[in-house]
């Protein structure tokens, strides 16, 4: 049924690449921030290799750190990840084989490796998914032990600018999707939902919501 | 167990729950045309949010204006100029830190 794809694990390894470096010097400070946090170091290191997703780490830490309790902790983790909800129902056509084949892959979705997954007709690819999947939950745990074991020698990511480097990743990504115009609109009502939540809501909901511009594709008579 | 593990399990349960949720709804079916229209616009739409959360979002909610709006411009400018990704996300993050060095 899906039209075959001509790219290679190895094609996503090497498009995630960039962002790989930016993943591992986040992932120093997750495990820097955790470990100040009193979370130890075995555990910022777990939670990397199994929540893996950046965001709901930083706020789950944050929060325990600062006193804010076990269950504040845990609802502001569960809010941020919801957007893995959309995400998931984006991407669910590059999965195939049997539900845990498929509930294990889907575990290498995050931000990053789907976004770099999308192809210009729609579709996410599952080589790239994979590939880039693995290669961000490499290096964000890699990083993660590092901070987490000899946090002294780190250097503020933030100093470098790598921040920056994610909304202009997803910018890129978005940049090569809008070519058609009820996508261009999907696209600035995404945005503009989120600007307008942004202020009331806590983070994570603005994300959810404003996937619900995908509805001005649906409109459209097929 | 103490806190910090019950909060490890709790959000990666969750958060895999979560992840997997789409791929085994959609598993064995394609969805009608209107659905699958929506569907591929899904991405657009999050990818823009995701642009504005991320440029602009503060560490506990709210608006936050600093050294990555520049350069999410710098980004910007690189991808009219049809630079490559790895082009595009450099001059994002090596502005963002030359505005940090010098305010």
């Amino acid at each position: 049924m899906h039209p075959t794809s001509s790219r290679t694990y190895l094609d996503g390894v090497r498009a995630a690449a960039p962002i790989g470096v930016a993943a591992l010097a986040f992932g120093l400070s997750f495990g820097v921030l955790a470990r100040s946090a009193g979370m130890g170091r075995i555990a910022p290191v777990v939670m990397s290799a199994t929540t893996f997703a950046g965001s709901a780490q930083f706020a789950a830490a944050s929060i325990l750190g600062a006193g804010g309790g076990l269950v504040t902790a845990i609802v502001a983790a569960v809010l941020l990840n919801l957007r893995y909800g959309p995400i998931g129902l984006s991407a669910a056509g590059a999965f195939e084989g049997r539900w845990w084949k498929r509930a294990v892959t889907a575990q290498l979705v995050v931000d990053e490796s789907w976004a770099i997954a999308q192809r210009d007709d729609g579709r996410t690819d599952r080589h790239l998914l994979v590939g880039a999947g693995l290669l961000l939950l490499v290096t964000w745990t890699t990083g993660t032990a590092i901070g987490a074991f000899a946090g002294d020698l780190v250097a503020d990511p933030e100093a470098l600018g790598l921040d920056a480097a994610f909304p202009a990743l997803f910018l890129a990504l978005l940049w090569s999707q809008v070519r058609e115009r009820s996508k261009l609109l999907a696209a600035l009502g995404g945005a503009a939902i989120a600007l307008v939540l942004m202020p009331f809501s806590g983070p994570g909901v603005p994300i959810v919501v404003a996937s619900l511009a995908c509805l001005i594709g649906g409109r459209r008579s097929v | 167990m103490s806190a910090v593990w019950i909060c490890v399990l709790v959000v990666g349960l969750a958060t895999v729950a979560i992840k997997a949720a789409g791929p085994l709804l959609l598993a064995n079916h394609s969805p009608p045309p209107r659905a699958q229209a929506a569907l591929e616009h899904l991405a657009p739409a999050l990818l823009a949010a995701l642009v504005v959360t991320q440029a602009l979002g503060g560490d506990n909610g709210g608006f936050a204006v600093d050294a990555r709006l520049a350069g999410l411009a710098a980004g910007a400018a690189a991808l009219l100029l049809r630079a490559p990704l790895l082009v595009v996300i450099t001059a994002a993050a090596v502005t963002a830190a030359l505005v940090r060095l010098i305010t």
